[in-house]
């Protein structure tokens, strides 16, 4: 694998994914455009939402400009150099904001400076999967500052909200979580969803869950009926685009569980923006781009 | 469609008072920029440069993403809000102390935000959160950038003018907040689904 040729690959997956939204989140969209009222303010909000993913589209400039926390997934056979992948990475960050696919969005937290780069300590964040194929994926998350300030922890049993430690009760605590964030996380949001795991891992799985496809449904009988009644409570509470009040209050629910310890029951909840930035490519053996993972 | 309130910067405070939630608006003129470290610096006292002036104006929660042509001029290639409610400590000092008609930004604000649109003639003006495309396309000029060595570039105050810039009054100076009303019913069809 050449550095040149991974680097463009890598250059080109951040300008695809701050620019174009995949065809799937852009179909939810659509519908969602279609349910609103007729001359409503949450109509006319998913009417600018809509134009607004063509619009980047075709400039090829970012979605939104808050172009997010940078979450790289890569899906590599043993002996990948992950050394060399994670430096090729950094450049083409640094390279991608150079080209304003990217904005400058990384602060240091002790001084406050922004050194322009995006590059730097937790920036970008990169999770090496090994695999026994000798594939190589390369999943790109970009998620904005708005809808990650909302996600929520919740620790059950929670009193106040009568949530137990069952799923009854990860139930109540995940629509809380809905309500609290009001349109505040740029709605219709998507929601991933961990249920056990540690407070870093349950984040960790929750996030996991925007790699799948909004239509998709979960293999676990459990898990699909929670995230079926989920988005169909969440629809009902009347928040709507925005938080303009309306119909669609969420896109898609996303919900895994990992074991946790007999002391914890946590349930971590993730929230995603309308403008959900997901792409992912697979490389070739010299690290050209020979397919695109999303639609 | 819904037809828009034209409001043209310096707004008159009546004009400002006449609005009401749910109004849809279109902004043309001047915005100034204005986030997190912009807030802290100006409630611990600190000045605004000479060219800003906010009077009459219109402060937008923003941080956008701006480019050098090969002129050497800015150009902003994306320009959605962001959200407000962290600027609740800070807000209702500001629209008093520099006598602003509106604030643009998305999410919505709190009581002190709601008090002071009220008591001093302001509104809070939501935009459409993540539509930086169609919101870049209303800037048709950078007229300035100041701060910009402190703050870096997204919390820099960005002068621009605008032509057509959508968006909704979700806080009226009458005490009417969208907010309040969509978080208050919200809440009570979630109590009586789970009951």
């Amino acid at each position: 694998m050449t550095t040149t040729a991974l680097l463009d690959s890598l250059i080109e997956l951040i300008r695809r994914t701050s620019a174009e939204i995949p065809g799937d989140v852009q179909a939810a969209i659509l519908d969602a455009l279609e349910r609103e009222k007729k001359g409503t303010i949450a109509e006319s909000a998913m009417k600018i939402i809509e134009r607004n993913v063509q619009l980047a589209k075709e400039k090829s400039q970012p979605i939104c400009q808050d172009t997010g926390s940078i979450i790289f997934y890569v899906e590599c056979p043993v002996g990948f150099d992950q050394i060399k992948f994670e430096e090729t990475a950094r450049e083409a960050v640094r390279l991608s904001t150079k080209k304003g696919y990217l904005r400058q969005n990384s602060v240091d937290s002790i001084t406050g400076v922004n050194d322009g780069t995006n590059v730097g300590p937790g920036s970008p964040t990169l999770h090496f999967h090994q695999h026994r194929g000798n594939d190589i994926h390369v999943r790109l998350v970009l998620k904005g500052g708005g809808c990650e300030n909302v996600g929520a922890q919740y620790s059950l049993p929670t009193e106040k909200l009568k949530a137990n430690r069952d799923l009854d009760g990860c139930r109540k605590v995940i629509l809380d979580a809905v309500l609290q964030a009001q349109g505040k996380g740029c709605g219709p949001g998507i929601l991933g969803v961990c249920i056990g795991g540690d407070r870093a891992t349950g984040y960790e799985f929750s996030k996991q869950q925007f790699l799948r496809l909004i239509p998709d449904r979960n293999p676990v009988p459990e898990l699909d009926n929670l995230e079926q009644d989920i988005l169909r409570t969440a629809n009902e509470l009347g928040i709507g685009p925005m938080g303009f009040g309306g119909k669609t209050t969420l896109l898609g629910v996303k919900i895994c569980a990992a074991n946790r310890l007999p002391a914890s029951f946590f349930v971590s909840v993730s929230y995603m923006c309308w403008a959900y930035r997901r792409q992912g490519i697979a490389l070739g053996a010299s690290g050209e781009i020979t397919k695109w993972l999303y639609d | 469609m819904i037809s828009a309130v034209q409001l043209t910067t310096p707004i008159a405070e009546q004009q400002v008072r006449d609005l009401k939630v749910g109004d849809a608006v279109e902004i043309s003129g001047v915005l100034f920029t204005g986030r997190d470290a912009v807030h802290k610096y100006l409630h611990e006292g600190g000045k605004l440069p000479p060219e800003v002036n906010l009077r009459d104006g219109i402060l937008y929660h923003c941080g956008p993403v701006v480019m050098k042509d090969d002129q050497g001029r800015w150009k902003v290639t994306a320009a959605g809000p962001t959200t407000s409610i962290r600027e609740e400590p800070y807000q209702g000092q500001i629209i008093e102390q520099f006598g602003l008609r509106g604030v643009i930004g998305k999410g919505g604000m709190a009581d002190r935000t709601l008090a002071a649109c009220k008591q001093f003639g302001c509104v809070y003006l939501h935009a459409i959160g993540g539509a930086a495309q169609v919101l870049a396309e209303c800037i048709t000029n950078v007229r300035g950038v100041y701060l910009m060595d402190k703050f870096g570039a997204p919390e820099a105050i960005w002068e621009l003018q605008v032509e057509h810039f959508p968006a909704v009054v979700t806080m009226d100076a009458h005490g009417n907040s969208l907010h309040k009303d969509v978080f208050a019913a919200s809440q009570q069809k979630l109590a009586n689904l789970l009951s």
